[in-house]
């Protein structure tokens, strides 16, 4: 059997940063992930961060993902396991995992569960057609493989990941025919809607997508409006020339590890979903669990890598190996609520306010 | 909505399957899954099981919050038998 003190479920934002601050106390770290390359969902965000400095504000995601992994090789103490998957793990703090084709066991003495998030879907008749996808999908296509999804794109969802994506699309050389968004506002930055207005992309608020057409793939797509019950309103409906309909219409934590583990969770809407309980070092009800980034509580990339921060330093000193944590914890703890502040920050801040309780372990 | 919808891609359950099976009595996201092979495919739930418990919570009347999630067993995606025949390697 593999031992290791620490196993890290990812390699995105969250986990990556949780494995170097471990690290960084001397703790023996294995960081599985089932991707090619370490950096999660940075790969694909060829857009500058926003945020502070100490995050990497005015960097883009896959720079940012190169940085941390970067010092990933450089840290002797941390093994990278890439195309592998944690499968579950067991009583005896054993961690199920696929690589190459078998099973290995990987006992370890504290885990951080940073599987990031998975995007939401819709329904609607036509919602299997090929050419419907998630904003998601079609960031990997244009900015992984350099592959354009389609000709022209119906975009469901303005919040920020809806408006960076029509922009990113319309750099591509895609049209982008509309963005539709269910809620009364925008829900992302102004600075990106206001960039597609003067592209003249059409925002349409209080609309949503009734239907797909098309025999192969989606050919058109159907728009109408909608009331405060979120429900269509006959006679409104607008007609869009789609090939491709794209949605980003939210994330939900990737949680079902934790689930299986057996850690207490909670339905959270402003947090996206269901979240583990945790006291505020992210120490789940389970004492050797931790959790980080968006599998705590969707927020952003800038928000993972501090939550990660955190929950490596905290399994470092769970294990032992952290004398300065209060300090360390402190500093990160700063960060998060400087990032949390304001009015955009005040979904998440209720949503922890629910969540973050004395009732998980202390380290 | 008065046309069908898919509702999980890998197993093809339709959203009106899932509001016949609510109709017929069931109740949980668990008891869905069984009766329909939804969330049972390579995702293992990550895309239908949220659509599935808001049909739930609305055809019950309450809140997705009031639900249970339905149980999580390992392993965690599909993987070949043979992954647990050939083994990992012994120390």
């Amino acid at each position: 059997m593999f031992r290791t003190e620490l196993a890290v479920v990812g390699a995105g934002p969250a986990g990556l940063s949780a494995a170097l601050a471990a690290s960084e106390c001397g703790v023996d770290t294995l960081i599985v992930d089932n991707g090619s390359t370490p950096g999660g969902q940075l790969v694909k965000q060829t857009h500058k961060f926003f945020g502070s400095k100490a995050e990497h504000a005015g960097t883009r995601g896959i720079h940012i993902a190169r940085l941390l992994a970067g010092e990933l090789q450089r840290s002797p103490q941390v093994e990278y396991w890439s195309e592998s998957t944690a499968l579950g793990y067991y009583e005896d703090q054993v961690l199920l995992v696929e690589r190459e084709g078998r099973a290995h066991a990987v006992h370890c003495d504290a885990l951080v569960v940073a599987t990031g998030a998975a995007e939401r879907h819709m329904v609607f008749p036509g919602n299997d057609l090929p050419g419907v996808y998630g904003a998601g999908a079609v960031q990997t296509l244009m900015n992984v493989h350099g592959v354009k999804p389609g000709e022209r794109v119906l975009i469901v969802g303005a919040g920020n990941i809806g408006l960076i994506v029509s922009y990113q699309l319309l750099q591509a050389g895609v049209r982008v025919a509309a963005v539709v968004e269910a809620s009364r506002y925008i829900g992302g930055y102004a600075v990106h809607a206001s960039k597609l207005r003067r592209l003249s992309v059409p925002i349409l608020t209080s609309h949503t997508v009734k239907e797909a057409h098309g025999h192969e793939q989606v050919e058109r797509a159907t728009v109408w409006q909608i009331d405060e019950t979120f429900t269509g309103v006959p006679g409104t409906e607008i007609e869009f020339e789609v090939d491709v309909i794209c949605l980003a219409v939210g994330l939900s934590p990737v949680t079902d590890l934790l689930c299986q583990i057996g850690c207490k969770m909670k339905y959270v809407p402003e947090l996206g979903g269901y979240v583990p309980i945790r006291n505020e070092n992210m120490q789940t009800t389970r004492s050797e669990v931790f959790v980080a980034g968006d599998a705590s509580g969707v927020e952003e990339g800038s928000s993972a890598m501090l939550t990660g921060r955190l929950a490596g330093y905290a399994a470092a000193a769970y294990l032992g190996k952290c004398p300065d944590f209060q300090n360390k914890r402190a500093e990160c703890q700063r960060a998060l609520d400087a990032l949390r502040a304001g009015p955009s920050g005040q979904k998440v801040r209720a949503g922890l306010s629910v969540v973050v309780s004395m009732e998980a372990g202390t380290c | 909505m008065s046309s069908d919808a898919i509702i999980c891609r890998c197993e093809d359950v339709l959203l009106s399957d899932i509001r016949r099976l609510l109709d017929s009595g069931l109740t949980t996201f668990d008891e869905v899954k069984k009766f329909s092979r939804c969330g049972m495919g390579p995702c293992q739930g990550r895309t239908c099981r949220s659509l599935v418990l808001a049909e739930i919570a609305r055809h019950r009347g309450i809140r997705v919050q009031d639900l249970e999630p339905g149980r999580f067993r390992p392993p965690g995606k599909s993987i070949p038998i043979s992954a647990f025949l050939e083994g990992g390697e012994e120390q």
